[in-house]
């Protein structure tokens, strides 16, 4: 059987033997000892052509309810937004997407330049001085920022806040456990941390506090008060955010977060079944040396001509092995692109204004909701999520929401074992009125939540 | 075209434009000081840039010419495997049903993926002959600390809580120790012997109670197969460890040996090289792990399963190391992987490595004369050469590599690994064809004919980039990490 990808004829391969001296390509195989070779045939599936490839790949895709035909209120860190069109085109521009890390920075200039602009972006939007290349999400970046804060601060607390998304906290725990440092959760009182709780849980050992904003709720933390708390103790202030809601929202850097990481998935990247997403990692200037993954410089070539290298190498795996700060080697940089073009695309304008879209719906379906008897969870200031009260679970409610074309919101009970029967909608500038009050009367007719407070 | 000089966005910004398009809000708008305390309501915006969709389709369109990729020409960047990305795998990852759905839907509207996903993990298990896979792990490094934990808790569930050390090659990949340190673990280095390969000798020195682990990428970073496996599996799991493998140079063996046949109890794949995820400009990745039996109840959380015809992600888990990452993997990537696997089949993919193998020897034999061959044995999927002849007559292995921007090329991985001198390694991938290999090769040997006659062509290369060769001293010195507006 021949292969569209493997180019080498038998002319070839026999000039190929000959110029290495040897008979047949097993030759080249004997330094596999008898007993480790594999003998048989890989029980795989079969080989497809092109055509029957994408009828099979077809097939799975259609099995799935997808976002693009249904209308979709599911959030929970992982958001449905406007990607222009010329993300994807641009994505496509191959000498992007097959390349690798720009080592050699003379060809790579393009890549380069485009993490440059990208660590700018972020630094303006957290307002942070210094921003890296991109982790793998969100997730594993909040992590290595405690992982940081321990080393920084040589204390072996971190502190995090229950209104910090589940799964980043679960990954939390797991790298924390690797550096032997103790996690401690701060309960939430009406949707945001407890500021009773945090004090009193914040002391010489705490090398961090972690909360999100919006927090996972989508409520607005009180970040001037936590950083009180998290300074007089000389713990580090880190914050995970959503960065399109920082269109709208004081950065965190102007609360003097010492670390701002989180996901750039709402610019111009898919959901995507939850990856590949783009973490990202910025600090202030105090920690420039101690941030883990690839930083991008600017510098001059040999003639003066303004270029573009990977910098401060010192810190990472490749040139430190064990001392270095982090192990992360390949990042997420095709989704950085992904990133830098909706960012440029938005602009100053479009961030700021998609941000309070996303508010102003928010509120809306909040309010109509609410008109309609439901009970919302919390009081606070919020984004573009709120939760609301169910009579019955939000699995059963989701399956009727979707006989509309719905997808219905996360069940907050599946995290949060005082949240049983909550949902945390999520509403942004993708979902238009019609939408949105197509919501609020499926969601009115449904026998298990009609009786809830009328 | 390729610019001389390129803008930065920020630079082409002009207050009052726009390069998007969303319609007029249409509900009821409120005041939005009414429902957020002003103290966090941004004053001063965010100073993104304002430009038109043509000057930013120009911009990154100037920006791609001013990049090298697979499908600009050869890339034979050692321990990458840049080979070919299909044009199909683009296509088909972004089919709505896997491009937009959501991570926490309802598993029933997204079994499609989950079934992608359950036959990804599956194949897998069975190419490196492991019984369960994980998908979650981002990337390679990411797979690492994930199976170095999963170690870590298999001793603890022992009572073992002294296993403090892993074991590294001096020439592995330094994501192997960094790893090893982020799982809390201590590295210790045992050497290679004068064929490339882990002194045996020196292993025994090393390997005691202590140990937790030992990792080894095979065949290893200089291309060779470490043909002592089984003695050093016995040495490592008699003394109570485990064997780890490195599969980023899995390109090597695939349907000829299997690390779960070599001994290994823990492997993790590099998606991204073996099974043609595009590199995208250093990431994303993805790094499955896959494990022996005896590991399965450590796997992180959640793992799939299949029950009777549905596909379940399984969270009770009660001695799983716990989450690697929010959601379940790369996805997108794993569902590149998976086409290219369904593509290639078992015949098709042990062909990729017997190819890769043959394209790797036949250029080390070609370039034998002309450069020193530390180790003269047949490799596997790539080899290491030593630019120390040159070196001698004052050209450096860097000096090579940019020699060879000149030609059009990528130049091979250069200065890893460390044990070797001055060294270049090549991996060449089965996806190129002997021209191309033959025109590389007349390259590098043009290249060390002028190191011996007109050096400073080489010193001073290279001669046609958009930019020549870039102060990285002065960068790390004085750092800018950010665009400053000009006052
Ligand atoms: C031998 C080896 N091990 C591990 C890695 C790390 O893989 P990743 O960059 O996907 O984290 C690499 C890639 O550079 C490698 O070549």
């Amino acid at each position: 059987m021949t292969f569209r990808y493997l180019p080498m004829t038998d002319q070839d391969k026999k000039e190929m033997l000959e110029t290495i001296g040897i008979e047949t390509t097993e030759d080249l195989f004997q330094d596999i000892p008898e007993e480790v070779r594999f003998n048989g045939r890989l029980q795989i599936e079969e080989a497809l052509s092109e055509p029957q490839l994408v009828k099979e790949m077809g097939r799975l895709a259609a099995l799935n309810k997808n976002t693009k035909d249904h209308a979709s209120f599911l959030g929970a860190g992982v958001y449905d937004h406007y990607t222009p069109s010329i993300v994807n085109h641009m994505l496509l521009r191959s000498e992007f997407y097959t390349a690798y890390t720009p080592y050699q920075p003379e060809i790579s200039q393009g890549e380069l330049q485009a993490i440059f602009e990208f660590q700018t972006m972020i630094c303006e939007l957290t307002g942070m001085d210094v921003a890296n290349s991109s982790m793998y999400d969100g997730g594993t970046s909040l992590a290595e920022a405690g992982l940081l804060s321990a080393a920084q601060t040589r204390r072996k607390k971190i502190v995090v806040s229950k209104s910090v998304h589940p799964e980043s906290r679960a990954v939390l725990h797991t790298y924390a456990k690797g550096q032997h440092l103790e996690v401690v959760e701060v309960d939430t009182e009406d949707g945001v941390t407890s500021l009773n709780a945090l004090r009193a849980e914040v002391d010489e050992q705490t090398a961090c506090v972690i909360v999100q904003y919006p927090n996972f709720f989508g409520q607005i933390e009180p970040l001037k008060d936590i950083e009180e708390i998290v300074h007089s103790a000389k713990g580090m202030f880190v914050v995970s955010s959503n960065p399109l809601a920082l269109g709208a929202l004081t950065p965190p850097g102007k609360f003097g977060a010492d670390i701002v990481v989180g996901d750039a998935q709402p610019f111009g990247i898919a959901q995507g079944f939850g990856g590949p997403h783009c973490g990202y990692f910025a600090v202030t200037t105090k920690l420039m040396r101690k941030v883990p993954g690839r930083l991008v410089g600017q510098t001059v070539d040999e003639d003066g001509k303004r270029g573009f290298v990977l910098t401060l190498q010192a810190r990472e795996q490749h040139i430190r092995r064990d001392k270095a700060t982090s192990n992360i080697c390949s990042n997420q940089a095709l989704n950085a692109l992904a990133a830098s073009i909706a960012m440029t695309a938005l602009g100053k304008q479009g961030v700021k204004e998609v941000a309070h879209q996303n508010i102003q719906k928010a509120h809306y379906a909040k309010k109509v909701l609410e008109e309609k008897g439901f009970k919302t969870a919390f009081t606070g200031p919020f984004f573009n999520e709120f939760v609301i009260e169910l009579k019955c679970t939000a699995k059963e409610v989701n399956a009727k929401l979707l006989e509309s074309g719905i997808i219905g919101g996360y069940d907050l009970g599946l995290s949060y074992s005082e949240l049983k029967n909550h949902m945390l909608l999520a509403v942004t500038e993708m979902r238009t009125k019609e939408e949105i009050d197509q919501l609020a009367n499926v969601l009115e007719g449904l026998a298990c939540v009609q009786n809830i407070s009328h | 075209m390729r610019t001389e000089h390129q803008s930065l966005i920020f630079e082409l910004s002009k207050p009052g434009r726009v390069g998007y398009s969303i319609p007029e809000l249409d509900v009821p708008e409120i005041n939005v000081e009414s429902i957020i305390p002003s103290d966090y309501l941004r004053t001063e915006e965010a100073d993104l840039p304002e430009v038109s969709e043509l000057q930013i389709v120009r911009h990154y369109t100037a920006l791609s010419n001013r990049n090298h990729g697979v499908d600009s020409g050869f890339y034979p960047l050692g321990s990458c495997t840049m080979k070919y990305n299909p044009k199909i795998n683009e296509d088909v990852a972004r089919f709505p049903g896997f491009a937009h759905i959501h991570p926490l839907q309802d598993e029933e509207t997204v079994q499609g993926a989950m079934e992608m996903m359950y036959r990804l993990q599956t194949s897998l298990a069975e190419i490196t002959g492991m019984d369960e896979v994980t998908l979650q792990p981002a990337a390679g490094a990411h797979g690492e600390w994930t199976g170095l934990m999963m170690i870590r808790a298999y001793h603890e569930a022992n009572g073992d809580f002294n296993r403090t050390k892993v074991i590294v090659p001096d020439s592995a990949h330094g994501t192997n120790p960094a790893s090893a340190t982020v799982a809390g673990f201590e590295s210790i280095t045992v050497k290679s012997d004068e064929r490339g390969l882990v002194d045996l000798e020196d292993l025994k020195r090393v390997v005691d109670q202590d140990v937790a682990a030992l990792m080894l990428t095979n065949p290893n970073t200089l291309g060779l197969f470490e043909e002592h496996i089984l003695e050093m599996a016995k040495i490592v799991h008699e003394a109570g460890g485990k064997l780890y493998y490195d599969g980023a140079n899995a390109n090597a063996i695939l349907g000829f040996a299997r690390p779960g046949d070599m001994g290994f109890d823990v492997v993790h794949l590099n998606l991204h090289k073996t099974f043609t995820g595009p590199h995208g400009g250093g990431g994303p990745g993805s790094g499955p792990v896959g494990v022996k039996e005896d590991l399965i109840p450590f796997l992180p959380k959640p793992v799939l399963v299949k029950e009777d015809d549905l596909y379940k992600f399984e969270y009770d888990r009660p001695q799983s190391i716990g989450r690697v990452k929010p959601f379940y993997g790369n996805f997108g990537i794993n569902v590149r992987a998976f086409t290219y696997i369904m593509t290639m089949g078992p015949d098709g993919l042990r062909q990729v490595s017997e190819n890769a193998v043959l394209n790797a020897n036949y250029m080390m034999r070609r370039l034998e004369p002309h450069f020193d061959l530390p180790f003269t044995q047949h490799c596997k999927h790539e080899f290491v050469l030593s630019g120390r002849r040159q070196k001698k007559l004052g050209v450096r292995t860097l000096d090579i590599a940019k020699r060879l921007l000149d030609f059009g090329y990528h130049p091979p991985t250069i200065y890893f690994p460390l044990s070797v001198e001055e060294a270049i390694m090549i991996e060449p991938t089965e996806t190129e064809s002997k021209e191309t290999l033959d025109e590389f090769i007349e390259k590098m040997i043009q290249i060390s004919k002028e190191a011996e006659e007109t050096p400073e062509l080489v010193q001073e290369a290279p001669h046609t980039t958009v930019v020549r060769r870039l102060d990285e001293a002065t960068a790390a010195r004085k750092p800018i990490l950010k665009y400053m507006k000009q006052v």
